[in-house]
């Protein structure tokens, strides 16, 4: 019988985080992107605190995943306000746009 | 006394100097023409008591000690014998006279408190000079005039001619230096003493001293003697080191007088008279120097007769009676060539003030192809240019009485003549033959200046006006010295009076023997200088006054001569081409290709260079996208990660 164990997990763990990482590569378009594939990154990262307290019987890596979630959170909230304080100030949030930065 | 009589002008000059602005023009004139005219009165006191007074004997007043160092040891100390009291007596009376007159003619100056400061600083450093009891301190004097030289030739700074004339100045007299420099060094070597005193003791016991120099043995006196005598060619613009004089003109008229006329040009035959014992020790010294002195007082006249600067014209005239005063020194006649010293700086400054008259009363023009009819305009500088005119020509009559100049120059043909000697006879007729271009020239100039048809034009003709008295007052001071110096100083200079330079250390015997010699000298050799100076007031006559197409035919005919003349000889194309030109492409060379090409390319601005083209590199890095700093935040986990699995865990 097919069982789920803790090799699937850390699997999907990988996939996601993997496809987070493409995520910040490849686009091409927007912010906003990249903001969400930071957070598949961090939920790649919860799923495997998971999986392990699962796996290990415990519980402080679930606390610990609670803890990401609201660091995630407020990590999105900071983020998103300040794309949209970016945005009125320059007009786009195309990661094309955004090189304030040069050298 | 001794010493307020050198200070006071260095006091004058640092008051008018620092606080001239404070003091304002009239002040400052003031304070430094005060200063220079006690100075002036003291001199006389010090030159009757050195001198003249029957209780009469040399002072020395010790300042302090300025350098003691091993066996190199001297003070600041003011040696007055009789040649330094005869020098600061003229050097301060012409010097106050001249910064009267200055008062006058640069009325309309707004910078006379600096003009009366460099005056005054000037005088001080001649007076440093001719006082100085070592070399060094003679040194400082010399250097100080040269300075002065500068800084006034240089006065109107905004002429871009008067500032080359100052640099050409300031680089010639450094040519002279130099070897004035080596001679001091030398003296030192050979006697181990820079004071008078000691060298002349010793002189007779180096007699024989030589030196090695590239392998040849060199007669230590004799090369020393040369190489001060070059440092005396420098400063007294002879021959080959003159070509500064002539443009030294660009500075006001009283600085021509007073520096180059009266007193700083005579500061090479000051010096050759001073080391006198040095010099009698080195008789091929005493050759080239009376040759140099003889060939100056022949070219510079032949100069002076196509030149048409007025003031150039008495610059070269300097510079000719320079030479009879070297060939004089040369001849061992010491004395008399002190004698001429005196006698022109008063009627040379005459001249020179006197055309500085002409100048200001014609509105600045100096050319004498302008000028021409004002004598009825300025009857009293016309007179008083006569005068000065005849000192110079050395008009008088032999064994009776003359003018100032007569005296002198004379004296100085009769001991040439006396000398009996191949160069002796050189420099006699050398002599005679410049004397009769002075009188040339000189009334040359006269007819140009002041008679003949008005070729000014209008507006500047009805300007013209005699000076005010604050110019011609000093003008007659110096013309009654113009007039009766050369008698009253006949017997102190070739007389019995000659005794008394004992005192300054003159080889005596030699001296007397030629001063005797010079007054049995044949009737015609005392007359030959007063025929030939009329003939050339005649000459100027025919061809200035009455004939006037003579000088044009001339021009005209000798074509090549007159260019010649005109040119000055062409020392200055020459040395041009021999130093200026390559100087200049040498600076040039290195400037574009060692200093620009090579330091700084490779230094500072290689360095600079490098340093943007590698700081661009680096900043193309930071491309401001953010996934880049992603990725090689990635990248380096990556790397760290693998570096961690295959070397530390593995």
């Amino acid at each position: 019988m097919f069982e789920i164990g803790l090799t699937h997990y850390l699997t999907l763990a990988a996939i996601v985080f993997t496809i987070g990482i493409f995520g910040i590569f490849l686009n091409r378009k927007n912010v906003i992107v990249i903001l969400m594939s930071v957070e598949l990154m961090l939920l790649a990262v919860n799923i495997n605190l998971v999986a392990f307290s699962w796996a290990l019987k415990d519980l402080v890596g679930q606390i610990f995943a609670m803890f990401v979630l609201t660091v995630a959170a407020a990590e999105a909230a900071i983020g998103l306000a300040i794309l949209v304080v970016y945005f009125r100030n320059r007009g786009s949030i195309e990661v094309e746009d955004v090189n304030v930065m040069k050298g | 006394m001794y010493a307020a009589a050198i200070f006071l002008p260095l006091l004058g000059a640092v008051i008018a100097g620092l606080f001239g602005r404070a003091l304002g023009a009239r002040w400052s004139m003031a304070v430094t023409c005060g200063a220079m005219v006690i100075s002036a009165i003291l001199a006389c006191v010090i030159f009757y008591e050195v001198v003249l007074a029957a209780e009469a004997r040399n002072n020395t007043v010790e300042i302090f000690t300025w350098i003691q160092s091993g066996t190199l040891a001297f003070s600041w100390a003011l040696k007055f014998d009789p040649l330094s009291a005869i020098m600061v007596f003229t050097v301060s009376v012409v010097s106050a006279i001249i910064h009267i007159y200055s008062i006058g003619y640069m009325s309309h100056d707004p910078h006379r408190p600096r003009f009366f400061a460099y005056l005054s600083l000037f005088t001080f450093s001649m007076l440093m000079l001719v006082s100085a009891d070592n070399l060094v301190q003679l040194f400082f004097g010399w250097e100080g005039v040269g300075l002065c030289s500068y800084l006034l030739i240089g006065f109107w700074y905004h002429k871009p001619s008067a500032n080359a004339a100052a640099i050409k100045a300031f680089v010639v007299n450094r040519v002279g230096d130099f070897g004035f420099a080596l001679g001091i060094f030398g003296i030192f070597l050979v006697f181990d003493t820079v004071g008078f005193e000691d060298i002349f003791a010793a002189v007779a016991s180096k007699k024989e001293t030589t030196f090695q120099f590239l392998s040849m043995e060199v007669h230590a006196l004799t090369a020393i003697a040369i190489l001060l005598f070059i440092g005396a060619m420098g400063k007294s613009a002879q021959i080959f080191l003159h070509t500064w004089l002539p443009d030294a003109m660009e500075g006001p008229t009283p600085v021509s007088a007073l520096i180059h006329a009266a007193t700083m040009v005579t500061a090479g035959v000051f010096m050759v008279c001073r080391m006198s014992p040095l010099f009698e020790a080195a008789p091929t010294a005493l050759f080239i120097v009376t040759l140099v002195g003889a060939s100056t007082a022949f070219f510079a006249a032949t100069v002076g007769l196509c030149q048409t600067d007025i003031k150039r014209v008495i610059a070269y005239s300097t510079c000719s009676q320079l030479g009879y005063m070297f060939f004089a020194a040369g001849i061992g006649a010491y004395s008399i060539a002190i004698f001429h010293l005196m006698t022109h700086a008063f009627f040379k400054a005459l001249l020179f003030l006197g055309s500085g008259s002409v100048i200001h009363g014609m509105s600045d023009e100096q050319d004498m192809r302008r000028m021409g009819g004002i004598w009825r305009k300025m009857p009293l500088t016309y007179a008083l240019m006569w005068i000065g005119s005849l000192a110079l020509a050395g008009i008088g009559i032999p064994g009776l009485i003359g003018f100032a100049g007569f005296h002198s120059k004379d004296a100085i043909l009769e001991a040439a003549f006396g000398a009996h000697s191949g160069i002796g006879m050189v420099a006699y007729w050398l002599g005679i033959a410049a004397a009769f271009l002075t009188a040339l020239y000189s009334w040359r100039l006269i007819l140009m200046t002041f008679h003949g048809k008005p070729r000014a034009s209008d507006q500047v003709m009805s300007h013209v006006h005699e000076s005010p008295f604050v110019m011609t007052g000093p003008l007659i001071l110096l013309a009654v010295g113009a007039v009766i110096a050369g008698f009253l100083g006949q017997d102190l200079f070739t007389g019995h009076g000659v005794e008394v330079f004992k005192r300054a250390g003159f080889e005596m015997a030699r001296m007397e023997k030629i001063i005797e010699a010079a007054h049995h000298v044949a009737p015609w050799v005392k007359w030959l200088p007063l025929i030939v100076a009329l003939a050339g007031i005649a000459c100027a006559y025919i061809a200035y006054a009455y004939l006037r197409m003579i000088p044009v035919f001339l021009a005209y005919k000798m074509r090549g001569l007159y260019q010649f003349l005109l040119n000055k000889w062409y020392f200055d194309e020459l040395y041009d081409a021999i130093f200026v030109k390559p100087a200049f492409y040498l600076g040039r060379g290195l400037w574009k290709s060692g200093d620009g090409a090579f330091i700084d390319g490779v230094g500072p601005d290689g360095i600079a260079a490098a340093a943007q083209n590698i700081a661009k590199r680096a900043s193309a890095l930071q491309t401001g996208y953010l996934y880049h700093y992603a990725f090689s935040i990635l990248i380096g986990v990556a790397a760290f990660v693998t570096l961690y699995v295959l070397v530390i865990a593995g």
